[in-house]
Order: C-alpha cells, then structure tokens, then sequence
C-alpha cells in the first residue's frame, strides 16, 4: 500500500503529537479517550447521589452539595461523555467508511478537540469557587439559575459557549467532509448507515447549539446587565426559558441517539451474518425522527400551564415519533430473524440497545399521554425513562462500538472472557438501578431531592446497590481497552467474518494515512 | 468482644427495624388510583397504554428471542438473502399509528375534561416560596377577615439529620394542612413569590407548575374524607426535598366550622397585637419561628453559610436600628432566597423575630420589638 511513501511522515513524537494532530485517528481517540474520563468523573457525581439516597436521612453531603451533584451529573454527562464519544467515533470511522483521507477541515478538527478540556475545567472548578458550583438542575431553568443563581453560574455559562461551539465546529466538519469526500461511487444511499444517522445529527447540532447558546447570553444579560428576559417582576417571562431551552433540548437528546441508531445498524447486521434489512427505510425514519425533534419540546413542559391547543399539539406530535422509532427497531429484528447469529461483545451489547432502549420508547410514549403525564412529571418514573434511552442505550451503544473497532483501531483482538464479564455486570447493574425507580417515580418519589419518605426506602436501596456495581464495572472496560492496546491475539483486517464496508478493507491497525487514493469503486457495495 | 457484638446486634436490628417500618407500602409498583375522578381516568390511561406496550413488547422481544435461540449459527443456521419489503415496513408503520389514535382518543377527552375549571365553588390560591406554601382562601365578601396561612414542614431536623428516629409520615408532614371541603368543585389559582415550584398531589392526579408573574389553575372534587399528601415536584433549590403538601379533606359541615374557627382566630390575633410583648416571650417564640423559617439558610447559631446566606451572628443589619432589621424580616431581600415575611408572620410572630435576631448568636441589642411597632411599620410601608 502507498501508506508507506517516504514523504508521508508518522505521528510525531511525544505530547506535540496529540496537541498539533490534524489527524482523524489521532483527534479521533483524543475525543474518546477524554469522553471517558468525564465518563468517570460524572459517574463518581452519580455515586455520591446514590450514596446519599442508599437510604432515608441526610447522611453524605448537605443538600446544596446534592443539588450541585445533579446538576454536574447531567452536564458532564451530556456535554462531556455521550456527545464527545460520537464525535470521537466519527472523526475515527466516518474518513473510513466513506473512503476520505481525513476529515474536510482537519485544523478546525484539532481546534474543536482542544476547547473542550478548558471548558471541562473551568465548570468543574466551580465546585470549588464561593457559594458553589451550579446547583440548578442540568436544565438550569430561570429564576432559579440567574437571580437565585450561585455566583459561578457565569463560568457555567462560558464553559457552556464554549461547548457549544465546539459541537457546531465538528458538526460543520462532519457535514463538509460527508458532501465532500466520499470516494468515488460512494453515493449517498451507499454510505453506511452511521454515516448517515451522523449527517442528520451534525444538521441537528447546527440547528439548536446556536439557540443554547442564546438562551445562556440572555442568562448573562439578567444576572450582569439588569435586563429581564426571565424576571417576572421586570416583565420577564420564566416560561420563555423553558421554550427556548427545551427547543435546544429535545433535538439535543436525539443528537446523542441517532449515531447510537447507526452503530448498532452496522453491528447487528455483522453479527447476524446477513444484510440490514430496510436500509432505505431506515434512512427515512432517521430523518422523519429529526424533523420531528423540532416540533414536540413543549412535551417537557406539560405542567407549566400552556393552554389546551398547545398541550393537544404537542401530545399528537410527541406520539408520532413512536412510529418512525418503531420501524427503526423492527427493522433490527428482522435483521437477526433468520440470520446466522453468534454472540460477541458488541453484538451482546447491541442487542441489550435494542432491548432497552425500546422499554424507554415505551415509557417514552406513555409519558406523551399528557393527562398521565401529570402524574409522570418530574418524578423518578422520568428519570428512569431517560436513564433507559442514555445509558442501556446510547452508551451501550458506545461500548458496543468500541469492542466492535477496537481491533481496527489497535491492530489486536480484545480480551473476549472480560469484554463478557463487562457486559453482563454493566446489564445486570443498569437494570437494578434503573429499573426500580419506574416504581418509585409511580408511587409518587419526586426527582432531585437529597432524602424522601420512608416508602420509597426499599427501591432506593436496591438502585443504589445497583448504581456502584454497574459504576465499578466500567472499570474492567477500561482495564480491557488498555490490555488490548499493549497486545494481545493479532486482528486480521476483517477482523469480523460477517463485517461489510470499506473500514475492514485497510490494514489492522489503521494505518496513520488511509485512502489517499481513493478506494477501488468495485469495493463499494450497497448496505 | 462484647462491644463488638452488641453493634452487630443492634445494627441488625435496625436494618430490621427500617425494613418493616417500610412494609406497609414499601413494595408499591404502581400508581394509585386516587379519590377524584379525574385521578380515576388518568389511572385508566395509564394502565391502558402499558397495557399496549406490554402486548407490543412481548410480540417484538418474542421474534427477537426466537430468532437469538432458533437463528444461531452455532446450531448450524443458515443465513438469509431477504433484505427489505416495502409490504412489510408499509404494515409496521400503520399498525403502530393505529394504536396510537386509538390511545389519543381517550387522552384528548380526559384532558379536556382537566382544563374545565369553571363554575368552581371555592377558590383557594396557592403561592410557593422557598420553601413552603402559601394557602389563601379566597372571600366573596371583602368585609370578613381573610383566612391565609402559611404550610411548613413539620419533621424536625433530627429526624433529618438522623439524630431522631423517624416519624411514620417522615418528610410528609406540615405543620398547617391545607384543609378543603369533600365533594366541592375546589379551584386552586396557583403562583410563586421567588423561583418555579410545582404543587403535586398524586391522590388528585394534579400537578402544576406555580410560576412568578403567572396565574395556573386547577381544580379537584374529593369525595372522600381524608388526608392527602404530596410534595413539591419542581427543583426550586436547597431544600425542594422539604417542602410537602398536606390536604385535609372534610365533609362540607366540618369544613364551614373549622373555616368559622380560622376567621375568629384571626381576629383575636389582631385584639392580641395591642398587648406588650415580654422579652422572654419574645425570645421563645423568636425561637420557635427561627427553628422552623430560618434555620436552613441562616443554620443553627446564626452562622449563615456565606456568600449567598449571610451570617446573622454579629450582622450590620441583625445589630444596628431595629428600624433596619425590621425592613428585611418584613419585605425581605429583593433578588435573594430572602423572602418577604410580612405577608407569613402574624406582627407578634414577626416582633418576637426581630427580637430574637436582635438577642441570639450573641447580638444584644437589650430592646424589644412590640408588634404595635410593626404594624405600624408596615401601615406606613402601605
């Protein structure tokens, strides 16, 4: 291969390496690599919570403290473990999937890598500032967030721009190198369906960061600048935050979806041995799903007081993404039925998405009936819906997809015996501690609260137990991620027998310069 | 040794203790069903949709696990060609559709149902602050006296703070019920003083956001005697766990009498505001409100916990004219958690506050604050 040329030089050595790369691979694990730590500093924010709610009482931290560990939970969560490992998966995979050298704007690539960790920094660092860190919820609603607000918030808000815009630069990367430099006959109902799930996402991205953005600006004019956007008693109006921010915030759980949509498209179909079925279909309920997104946020706010055409509007429409989503899974069964189905990693992990992600498409639907929503509203039935759709969905997803190209990425077979373990203790521990708070948002245990009444006790107890062992498990992922980089069984270039696309046509590793060339169009086939 | 086993035995009986004190509905997988009818209908809708998701589940999770234990190639399977069928994704979009019309049907009628709140026959408005609720009856004749009160948790700090052991109704008590008459059409008119709250009680299957500078209504027809309780479902910050809700509901005679007992207490509190105030009494029931208003921002000894609570011990404003401390006690800090207590405290509650903030945490200022002074403090603020 011409990988090989004497004027193409490796990596360089040392940290200049990875701070000047405009390499796809290199940004690529800079992306994961940190979207894990964040992984782990937001899952300890989630041990103190479930430590402190094992049982009734006030026992590990005040209230205050408790406040400020959702909010981070959620936030670093969010904005640094789910939304940087998809950005991750696509600087590695997408050049490799459609054929591309790199990525269509490789400097900007490394820009929007290296504004993260400062942003990280600076909103962490406000655990440790006067009054505390962010304390009101990760949707930050106002009043609470700007005239109750800790005096922090204003670094909150600037690591939020800068998050935000380091979402809208890879979302423009994204989006350019897809229009642009797929090899030729790549055509767009040839790319694989990460690809495509990707394309959409990056759209999405570019559509609502910029409204994030706006509402956290106008945060900052009512704390700093005496204007009253949300201050009822200038003329503000509190409910116009909850429009804006949730205009933002319902696309953006779809944002950290859609990709998980297409890892598991590619890995369930490898594994079944046989191909995906309704690719085009599929096609059409990710796009019918984002367009969508637009139009049902006020779902969020039933309880706010929207008159009646407004509730009834946003019922029908919330209900409608049940049958585009619902495609989407069927077409996955059908894809295993009558397939030749063996059981790796990913594919263990993949099948625990479908199954898991589709019990929170059904609380998802029953949360869209407003009348009952009522009932549902800012309860832990809530809380486990989204849990059920984030974790046992899109980061499973997440680790699905790192056993299914860790052997492309590192040029090694991972160690099977523990990729397992590291599934069934993470499937085991997900569900006790998801799914007992469905019955305890039920009975009637409000979200965001540091203590409860003495007949939540027993779930909560069995949630935390659950909570530290699928967090200790994630322990073994990454201590098998580590051995696999050292070593281990070498991986053919195919790596998976039943695998299709262009990735598992170039060496294990990867080489640093992939496609150059363009790859032979014959080599192209349809999904 | 033996120490040893006796902390074995009497954590063991703790454990043991908590558990069963947990039984009694402990174990609940469900939502209740409710004293309205509205909780009723919601019930129904909700049983009916999960309904529906189990039917689906189990037709879709079956397919798969077939496929997980017939398809497997270790069983020799051969894989398939079929790849798509237009026939079949036609089939699968519609059947899903239909359901859902078939549940927005009911789901249109019940909520429709929910947003007639007219031809009530008593309104009560209900204002959040952080962190309890406001309850004020609302009159019909502007001459009677108003009753308004307001609703605070009533589980000590012990218990919290795992100094006490724990009341049945733990963190679900308040020291004023809420108390509304039985098969009445009841309208509540819902707002905030500070920050969002959301007033819920799951028995009445209401849940509404209380909005500042907005007015929400909702309404309820309880036909059974009873108490119910909630909690506030909005985070609306430190101590959103600690605010509960409390509805007594009476047969409508005993709800007339205890309403005629609220109007004639108010008027007696207003005789007792010409009396002098002692500063012995001024300081114990200073005390008392201090404990139960004050204490989770401004903490016990009047430490505060700065920059956003300020310290009261040795404080400009606790220390200098009483003039001074009494404006912040009666119209609060405005853009702070400080809220405005002219409206919560009776002026003999109040006096004895200002008093007892004045003579605590190691502030004396010697004075005492009589409750002429403040009415005629907020007389003039009129």
């Amino acid at each position: 291969m011409s990988a090989a040329h004497d004027h193409h030089h490796g990596p360089a050595k040392g940290l200049s390496r990875w701070l000047f790369t405009t390499n796809h691979k290199d940004i690529g694990s800079l992306y994961l690599w940190f979207s894990f730590a964040m992984f782990l500093l937001g899952g300890t924010f989630a041990l103190v919570i479930r430590a402190e709610l094992f049982q009734p009482g006030l026992q590990f931290v005040e209230p205050n403290l408790f406040n400020q560990m959702t909010t981070m939970h959620g936030l670093v969560m969010v904005f640094g473990a789910v939304m940087p490992a998809f950005v991750g998966l696509a600087n590695w995979m997408i050049p490799l999937m459609i054929g591309a050298p790199d990525m269509a704007l490789p400097r900007m690539n490394n820009w929007s890598f290296w504004i993260l960790p400062f942003a990280f920094l600076m909103m962490v660092s406000t655990l440790f500032m006067e009054g505390g860190g962010p304390n009101f919820g990760w949707t930050f609603y106002a009043p609470l967030s700007t005239t109750y607000g800790p005096p922090s918030t204003t670094f909150f808000i600037f690591a939020i721009h800068i998050m935000g815009a380091s979402s809208i630069m890879g979302a423009i990367n994204v989006i350019a190198t897809i229009l642009n430099m797929r090899a030729p006959g790549m055509t767009l109902m040839k790319m694989p369906l990460f690809v495509w799930t990707w394309l959409i996402t990056a759209y999405l991205l570019i559509a609502v960061m910029p409204v994030l953005a706006g509402v956290v600006t106008m945060m900052l004019f009512d704390i700093h600048f005496g204007t009253s956007f949300f201050n009822a008693a200038g003329g503000g109006d509190p409910v116009l935050f909850q429009h804006l921010f949730w205009f933002f915030g319902h696309p953006e759980v779809y944002i950290m979806i859609l990709p998980a949509f297409g890892v598991v498209s590619a890995i369930i179909p490898t594994f079944s041995r046989k191909r995906l079925f309704g690719y085009d279909s599929m096609v059409y309920a990710t796009a019918s799903i984002a367009f969508l997104s637009f139009i049902v946020w006020a779902h969020h706010m039933f309880t706010v007081g929207m008159p009646l055409a407004g509730q009834l509007f946003f019922m029908y429409a919330t209900m409608l993404i049940a049958v585009p989503t619902g495609v989407k899974v069927f077409n996955w069964v059908a894809t295993m039925f009558r397939g030749a189905l063996t059981f790796e990693t990913p594919m263990l992990f993949a099948i625990a998405f479908v199954v898991m992600f589709t019990l929170g498409g059904f609380t998802g639907v029953m949360l869209a009936i407003t009348p009952v929503d009522f009932q549902y509203h800012d309860t832990y039935f809530v809380v486990a819906h989204f849990h059920y759709v984030l974790v046992p969905g899109a980061v499973f997803s997440l680790m699905a997809a790192t056993y299914y190209w860790l052997p492309k990425w590192t040029g090694y077979m991972y160690d099977e015996t523990l990729g397992k373990l590291h599934f069934w203790l993470s499937f085991i521990g997900v569900n006790l501690l998801f799914f007992p708070q469905h019955f305890l948002g039920l009975a009637g245990m409000p979200r965001r609260i540091p203590d409860y009444a003495l007949q939540f006790a027993n779930f909560n107890w069995i949630s935390s137990v659950g909570a530290f062992l699928f967090g200790f498990s994630q322990l073994i992922l990454l201590f098998v991620v580590i051995k696999c980089v050292k070593g281990g069984k070498k991986a053919t270039d195919q790596v998976w027998e039943g695998a299709q696309g262009l990735e598992w046509t170039v060496p294990s590793p990867a080489p640093y310069h992939t496609f150059e060339t363009p790859p032979d169009a014959s080599l192209i086939k349809a999904q | 040794m033996l120490s040893k086993a006796k902390l074995w035995l009497s954590l063991a009986l703790s454990t043991l203790m908590l558990w069963s004190a947990g039984l009694h509905a402990a174990w609940d997988l469900n939502m209740p069903r409710g004293v309205t009818q509205m909780s009723r209908d919601t019930y129904d809708l909700h049983m009916t949709i999960l309904w529906w998701c189990v039917a689906i589940g189990v037709v879709v999770f079956g397919v798969m696990l077939w496929s997980i234990i017939n398809h497997r190639k270790s069983k020799g399977a051969q894989p398939a060609t079929f790849h798509e069928s237009t026939k079949v994704e036609i089939v699968w979009t519609l059947i899903p559709f239909l359901i859902l019309i078939a549940m927005a049907i009911p789901a249109t009628r019940v909520l429709t149902a929910a947003y007639d709140a007219s031809e009530s026959e008593l309104d009560i408005q209900i204002i959040g602050y952080q962190w309890r609720w406001e309850y004020r009856y609302m009159r019909e004749n502007m001459d009677e006296e108003e009753v308004s009160f307001f609703s605070v948790l009533a589980t000590s700090r012990d218990e919290i703070n795992n100094a006490a052991d724990k009341s049945e109704n733990y963190l679900l008590e308040v020291d004023r019920p809420l108390v509304i008459p039985t098969n009445t059409k009841v309208r509540f008119l819902m707002t905030s003083a500070d920050v969002l709250h959301a007033w819920w009680v799951p028995d009445f299957a209401i849940k509404k956001d209380t909005v500042p500078g907005f007015i929400n209504e909702a309404w309820v027809i309880v036909e059974e005697p009873g108490i119910y309780r909630g909690q506030c479902a909005e985070l609306c910050g430190m101590d959103h766990g600690f605010m509960p809700i409390v509805v007594h509901a009476l047969e409508p005679a005993d709800y007339q009498a205890w309403y005629a007992e609220q109007q004639a207490a108010v008027r007696s509190i207003q005789e007792a505001a010409g009396a002098e105030l002692s500063m012995a009494d001024a300081m114990a029931q200073g005390e008392q409100i201090y404990t139960r208003n004050c204490v989770a921002c401004h903490q016990a000894g009047g430490v505060g916990m700065p920059p956003v609570f300020p310290a009261l011990a040795g404080s400009a404003k606790a220390t200098g004219e009483a003039a001074i401390t009494m404006e912040t006690l009666v119209n609060g800090v405005p853009g702070t958690a400080m809220a405005a207590y002219g409206r919560q405290l009776n002026p003999i509650e109040l006096a004895s506050i200002i008093t007892y903030v004045r003579n605590a945490f190691g502030n004396s200022t010697g004075d005492v604050v009589q409750p002429a002074d403040v009415n005629a403090y907020i007389q003039e603020g009129q």
